[in-house]
């Protein structure tokens, strides 16, 4: 056990998750306390002691799914022998007989399925989604896979859109389209699916781990964390992981600015109030008053281009400034693809940053030509109806790749920027490996601006934006 | 359930200690016989805070019971509860004791009054500071404590960092030093929970020595349960078509999606209304209990009653 809780440790680590000697010792603590063939126990067990960040979780459950799962199967003899139609047996109201896997449609199949989920039996759907694969995953031993596409080979061959709508059926009861039963009937569906989902899953990785070994295969499903997972080749869950991470993170990183604003040093001395509190000394100024602090508080520009490739980053940069507007004087934000918009107002008519980046994808005027980037238009644009606007106090931030579609680049733009400005910074999302490589221009950039910036993921993201206030 | 190795104390501490649980499964019943429902995680932390003897971190969004948690395990094992309300600027005479320098100032005087010869220093100092003249704070109370206690540190993110370093040497050893006195060890070892709104980081130092809880929103089931222990007088049909709207609405991209609390306010606001079904009126009226913020409520209405308004 001590050895599968190192490695386990050792995964966990590889991922980016920091675990100290100590918490490793009081896990190993607690798996001594619980009793271990209650796999939710050791769960909780590892988790409490291991996890000390709820964004963390969801790499901890994937890890441990891999470094624990063999432990079930051993209850119900070997897995090959179980499939076969000894295990029908268990099935009864299953409309199968006495027939072996083979001989299951994919028709019986989801109707058993559909039962379990309604009577959310998960035994019953441990079995079903056991089932499945056998039938449908058609997995190879001995590839160094993670199972993605097992996982999609099953999934599409239950049709999961005529489960759902089964699902809905039973629920919704004939409620009238439109009306809340109906809504809730929806919901209800699509957490029973989600459900089914997960047992295929996690069938499918335990089957993985029977075959290469749980080591292996974690190295395989490995993923980043959410504030670690590059902006720009996320996935749509990933995006939305993101999302629920950028939250919390605006909210510490506000929180933070705030409290070494208070704190940092103070004012000019208070001449009136430090004769005041002399009085009681007997007139010896022994407690110098000073002037509470008035720091200034430096102005934000953002300028992001929002065409296609760039535009998840500038989405979460806009929301992460937005967010903690109250730490700077003034921001504005302006998004461009081949023109330029001011996208201000969006985020001053609502009060919900998310919609206000939602109404700059549809309501922004940013579409010149052709809707592909054009920095040097862009900048030019700016530069021409915004840029008296902007003083010694003024921080400009351009955000994108610099890929200009062979455009002019017109980077003496920047230039006549960073001499009215405090300074000038451009982020970049993209690797720096992959700077200057095709029509990306961020040498001719460059050397106009205070600093270029890598900024691929949140956490640098955050950094950045943290050393701006 | 089989007998388990006993685990060793890590303190040290001299005096046997009963585990106070069994098992999770105990602790769950526990508090469900307190109307608390915990989720079978809740419980296991629980009870491996008992037996490792380390103090609770509890996260979560705001109303899911990171308090009440607390508050249901003291009343469960019929312990006291000592709680310390956090705040910014909180310090240790705040949090850990103060000298009552008044009464010794007092002490002073009425040694001087009293008498012709002038007190002997030596004795005046160990006089003044001894315990008559300590006033006990909650965390060095709960040390003090010699009858079962249960420590409730709330909304711990709200101190400075710095700060932090006052509850250390507490949930670490279980001790608190104070110069004049020397160092106070426990008598009994209190059960110690903190919560956190996650409003910042917290240290690696608190972190480290803490078990991890995360309390999020419980799933349908456990919502409908938590309303029918909770609400007198509801039906169990009315009970799940709440937690189902309730579900639906967490799904939606609120500014504050409703939390457990939100939930019973409403259902008791149904009940009080005299409802035994939710229709699709019922919710539009009383949408306002759950959410709190204008945007939301014409959001959740447009999205799950189909109001185009």
């Amino acid at each position: 056990m001590l050895g599968v809780l190192s490695a386990f440790v050792g995964e966990l680590r590889q991922v980016g998750i920091p675990i100290s000697t100590t918490e490793h010792l009081d896990a190993a603590r607690a798996l001594v306390a619980v009793d271990l063939l209650d796999r939710e126990v050791v769960r909780a067990a590892l988790g409490a002691t291991l996890v000390k960040d709820e964004t963390h979780r969801a790499a901890f459950d994937l890890a441990f799914e891999v470094f624990f799962s063999v432990g079930r199967a051993d209850g119900e003899g070997g897995d090959e022998a179980g499939d076969g139609g000894g295990r029908d047996a268990g099935l009864e109201g299953a409309a199968i007989g006495g027939a072996g896997e083979g001989s299951v449609t994919a028709e019986e199949l989801a109707a058993m399925l559909v039962r379990a989920l309604l009577d959310g039996d998960p035994d019953a759907l441990a079995r079903g989604a056991r089932m499945a694969v056998s039938a449908f995953a058609g997995i190879e031993p001995g590839r160094p896979v993670g199972g993605t596409y097992y996982l999609y080979r099953t999934l599409r061959a239950l049709d999961l859109d005529q489960l759902h709508s089964r699902l809905e059926a039973a629920a919704a009861a004939g409620a009238p389209q439109g009306s809340l039963q109906a809504r809730l009937a929806r919901d209800d569906a699509a957490e029973r699916i989600e459900r089914l989902r997960r047992a295929v899953e996690a069938e499918i990785r335990r089957r993985l781990v029977e075959d290469r070994g749980a080591e292996a295969l974690a190295r395989s499903v490995r993923r980043p964390l959410p504030e670690d997972l590059d902006v720009m080749h996320a996935t749509r869950d990933e995006l939305a992981a993101m999302h629920r991470a950028l939250v919390p993170l605006s909210r510490k990183l506000a929180m933070r600015l705030a409290r070494k604003r208070r704190k940092g040093h103070h004012g000019a001395l208070d001449l009136r109030r430090t004769v005041r509190a002399s009085m009681s000394t007997g007139g010896v100024p022994i407690t110098p008053i000073f002037k509470p602090p008035r720091p200034h508080k430096p102005e934000i520009f953002v300028i992001a281009d929002v065409s296609g490739s760039v535009a998840s980053f500038a989405r979460f940069t806009l929301l992460l400034v937005h967010a903690i507007s109250s730490q700077f004087r003034k921001v504005r934000s302006f998004v461009f693809v081949d023109g330029l918009d001011e996208a201000t107002r969006f985020f001053e008519e609502s009060d919900d940053p998310q919609e206000a980046v939602l109404r700059i994808n549809t309501e922004a005027d940013v579409v010149f030509v052709d809707g592909h980037s054009d920095y040097g238009r862009a900048l030019t644009l700016f530069d021409s109806r915004y840029s008296r606007d902007v003083t010694r106090r003024t921080s400009v931030l351009v955000l994108g790749d610099a890929r200009n579609n062979y455009h002019a680049p017109e980077a003496w733009v920047l230039d006549d920027l960073r001499s009215r400005a405090r300074a000038l910074y451009w982020l970049n999302p993209e690797p720096r490996a992959y700077w200057n490589s095709g029509d990306s221009i961020v040498a001719t950039y460059a050397p106009h601006c205070d600093a270029v910036v890598e900024c691929r993921t949140l956490r640098q993201l955050e950094r950045f934006v943290g050393s701006l206030a | 359930m089989s007998p388990r190795p006993e685990v060793e104390d890590p303190l040290g501490l001299e005096h046997v200690r009963e585990p106070r649980f069994s098992s999770p499964d105990e602790v769950g019943a526990a508090l469900a016989a307190n109307r608390y429902l915990a989720d079978p995680q809740a419980a296991a932390v629980v009870y491996l805070a008992d037996r490792l003897v380390k103090p609770v971190l509890v996260e979560g969004p705001a109303g899911t019971g990171k308090t009440q948690l607390g508050k249901t395990v003291a009343e469960a094992l019929g312990a006291r509860l000592i709680r310390l309300q956090c705040y910014e600027g909180i310090d240790e005479s705040k949090a850990l004791y103060e000298w009552n320098y008044r009464k010794q100032l007092l002490r002073i005087q009425a040694g001087q009054a009293g008498s012709d010869r002038a007190v002997e220093w030596h004795e005046l100092e160990g006089d003044i500071f001894s315990d008559e003249f300590l006033l006990t704070r909650p965390l060095l109370e709960a040390i003090r404590a010699t009858e079962p206690v249960v420590l409730l540190i709330d909304e711990v993110d709200r101190v400075e960092v710095e700060t932090e370093a006052l509850l250390l040497e507490v949930l670490s050893d279980y001790q608190v030093s104070i110069p004049e006195l020397g160092t106070v060890q426990a008598t009994q070892l209190p059960l110690v929970f903190l919560t956190s709104n996650n409003t910042r980081e917290l240290s690696e130092a608190l972190k480290r020595r803490c078990l991890y809880l995360h309390l999020g929103y419980p799933d349908v089931e456990r919502e409908r349960a938590i309303v029918l222990s909770r609400v007198p007088g509801i039906s169990p049909a009315l009970a799940l078509r709440i937690a189902e709207v309730v579900r639906s609405l967490r799904q939606l991209d609120l500014r504050k999606a409703p939390s457990v609390s939100e939930t019973l306010d409403w259902a008791r606001t149904l009940v009080v209304l005299g409802r035994d079904e939710l229709g699709d009126q019922d919710v539009a009226d009383t949408l306002h209990v759950l959410l709190k913020y204008q945007s939301d409520v014409d959001k959740a209405a447009k999205e799950l009653l189909g109001n185009r308004a």
